[in-house]
């Protein structure tokens, strides 16, 4: 008995190997090679680019050290510049290699260090501003009263500008003694409050007019009707809007260091970058930012995949 | 699928013997004596952008303890309409109704019935054993006891094998007897199906039809069935309500005394055929009355 138990699996274990493998060759032939043609097209013209716009200046230096030159030369030296109008790819490489893995994390000069205080203010402006639009939500669902009061000013709040209104919300919050991580992450916050409130209304109205006749046949209460049905219903949207609301949050928080003079977070190294003409930083500290955005959107969809999973979704 | 189905089920199987008595808590208003529906000139409009849809007219319907009744007539009839104001999903706009001697809301409140929808409206993200056992969950009995009843019931129309599946992964009859089982879970006197197999075909229908006349033998519930066929109407009840459209009314009423342990073939007998020419003849004028 025990000893076929310990057996049988492990054709099956082979199988599931197999089907594994012709699936990763699939996927290579089916979308490595466009992935790589496009990516590799796109590192060409950057570096064309680079020479193109950073050639003036280049010439200019030549001129001013009566230097003659050749076209390689002019051309490998744009791609060499210390403040370069568009930084070579490589450069951009070096300088993340330098102060992501050869500097301390807790350096200021880590690209670590700075992500990570940015990250702190993103997950705190996400996590409140989700809780505040499921709120909104919930009571928007519940209380005809509250959507005819509440919606109008959830979506107007949506149309004035972020970079109006992230000053105000710094010095207002500093006048009461709330600095450092609370105004970004309010400012956070405040952008992305809105596709989950909007997007779960729509979730929490989800439920067909069938499945709500059935709470109303057990005579369920709101809060069962809530949890058993409108709650499980929404969970598409919720998740839909979560990988909105992430990405945003972090653009809130990179926005919310511009006028806070912060000293440290991925948006105070581009504003610094920019203050000295050390475009090399700007530009690695925008590739951090998009790394950072692409890993917690991926979180939230590996959540998705979960909850999917847990409620007996069809695969 | 999952090889933890299996041992997980099993310590249920014989909780799952015997079907669970009805709470005491809930206090029948039909043991009086009197009839579980009785509505006297019941009448509802609907007020549309099209203007006014007379739905219902003048409906007087007495259902008794025990009764299985059909309601039957053309699509637009009313019968939809005339089950969901017994079950307090909508509002005469005329006329009296009590349900178990009270108003249809009360009745609703003493979670005197059980609905089975036309769909089965499972609820996608729940497995078969937890859709049956949302009423339960609802009403507040103990996990065991919910478990031990979902086992019951679920064998009861013959799904058994099926607790830990998704909906998805039944068959369209299966849901639907899956929601008949949530129907009958938290033991209501009163049934209330609209239309359950009508989107099942034939064969699954006559099987369960069968199943449901000897559920009805069994348990001794009242049942108000609607259909559009006849010969579903005429095989399953001892009262055949014939209804007409515009308005939705009353055509004829048939009390059949069939015997209670017929099978599919009594519909080959005389007295089955009478009675079917009598339903289509009330369904004849009705549509008559409409031209
Ligand atoms: N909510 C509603 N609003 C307006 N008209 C309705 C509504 N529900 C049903 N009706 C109308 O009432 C009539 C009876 O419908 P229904 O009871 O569903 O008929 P049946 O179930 O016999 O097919 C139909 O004409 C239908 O269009
Ligand atoms: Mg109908």
């Amino acid at each position: 008995m025990t000893t076929d138990a310990q057996v049988t699996p492990a054709p099956a274990d082979a199988a599931q190997r197999g089907r594994l493998r012709a699936g990763l060759d699939r996927a290579v032939q089916g979308r490595a090679l466009p992935i790589a043609t496009v990516s590799l097209a796109i590192v060409l013209l950057w570096y064309a680019l680079a020479v193109w716009l950073n050639a003036d200046l280049q010439i200019n230096r030549f001129e001013r050290a009566d230097q003659s030159w050749t076209f390689g030369e002019l051309v490998l030296a744009t791609w060499a510049q210390d403040r370069p109008m568009l930084p070579a790819p490589h450069q951009i490489v070096a300088e993340l290699n330098k102060t992501v893995f050869q500097t301390g994390i807790t350096s200021v000069r880590s690209l670590v260090y700075h992500s990570w205080v940015t990250l702190s203010s993103t997950l705190a402006g996400f996590a409140i501003g989700t809780l505040l639009g499921i709120l909104l939500a919930v009571g928007i669902v519940h209380a005809r009263a509250l959507e005819k009061s509440l919606l109008p000013w959830i979506i107007s709040s949506q149309t004035v500008p972020i970079l109006a209104i992230a000053p105000m919300i710094v010095v207002v919050l500093g006048a009461i003694g709330l600095n450092g991580l609370i105004p970004k992450a309010v400012i956070s916050m405040y952008l992305c409050f809105f596709p989950v409130a909007i997007g779960m209304v729509k979730g929490l109205r989800a439920p067909d007019p069938l499945q709500m006749d059935l709470m109303r046949t057990y005579s369920a209460s709101r809060w069962q009707t809530f949890w058993m049905l409108r709650w499980p219903s929404s969970l598409p949207f919720l998740f839909a809007s979560l990988k909105v609301a992430i990405a945003i949050s972090l653009v809130g928080a990179i926005v919310a260091e511009l006028p806070t003079g912060a000293q440290a977070g991925l948006g105070a190294r581009m504003l610094a970058g920019s203050y000295y003409g050390q475009t090399i930083q700007i530009w690695s500290a925008l590739v951090a930012a998009s790394v950072l955005a692409a890993s917690l959107v991926g979180v939230v969809a590996l959540g998705e995949r979960w909850a999917h999973r847990r409620m007996g979704a069809q695969p | 699928m999952t090889p933890t189905a299996a041992p997980e089920a099993a310590p249920d199987a014989a909780a799952s013997e015997a079907v669970p008595a009805p709470s005491a808590a809930r206090a029948s208003a039909a043991a009086g004596g009197g009839p579980v529906v009785r509505t006297q000139k019941l009448s509802l409009t609907f007020q549309t952008a099209d203007g006014p849809v007379y739905a219902l007219s003048g409906i007087d319907l007495t259902v008794e303890e025990g009764d299985f009744v059909s309601l039957i007539g053309p699509s637009g009839c009313g019968k939809t309409t005339l089950l969901r104001v017994i079950a307090d999903l909508e509002q005469p706009t005329d006329g009296d109704i009590q349900v178990n001697g009270v108003t249809p809301h009360q009745a609703r409140l003493e979670r005197a019935y059980g609905y089975v929808f036309q769909a089965a409206a499972l609820y996608p993200w729940r497995t078969i054993e937890r859709n049956v056992t949302l009423p339960l969950e609802i009403m507040g009995v103990p996990q065991a006891e919910r478990r031990a009843r979902a086992a019951a019931y679920l064998e009861m129309v013959n799904l058994a094998g099926f607790a830990r599946k998704y909906p998805w992964q039944l068959s369209g009859g299966m849901q639907q007897r899956a929601s008949i089982a949530r129907a009958l879970c938290f033991d209501p006197d009163l049934l209330l199906m609209d239309e359950p197999f009508g989107a099942l075909d034939e064969i699954v229908r006559d099987h369960l039809n069968e199943q449901l006349l000897n559920l009805w033998n069994t348990t001794g519930k009242t049942v108000v069935f609607v259909t559009h066929s006849i010969s579903e109407a005429v095989f399953l009840s001892n009262k055949i309500v014939v209804m007409s459209p515009r308005p939705g009314r009353i055509a004829d009423v048939i009390e059949t005394d069939f015997p209670p342990d017929r099978d599919l073939d009594f519909r080959e007998t005389q007295a089955f055929i009478d009675v079917a020419h009598r339903v289509r003849m009330g369904l004849r004028q009705g549509i008559a009355d409409d031209d």
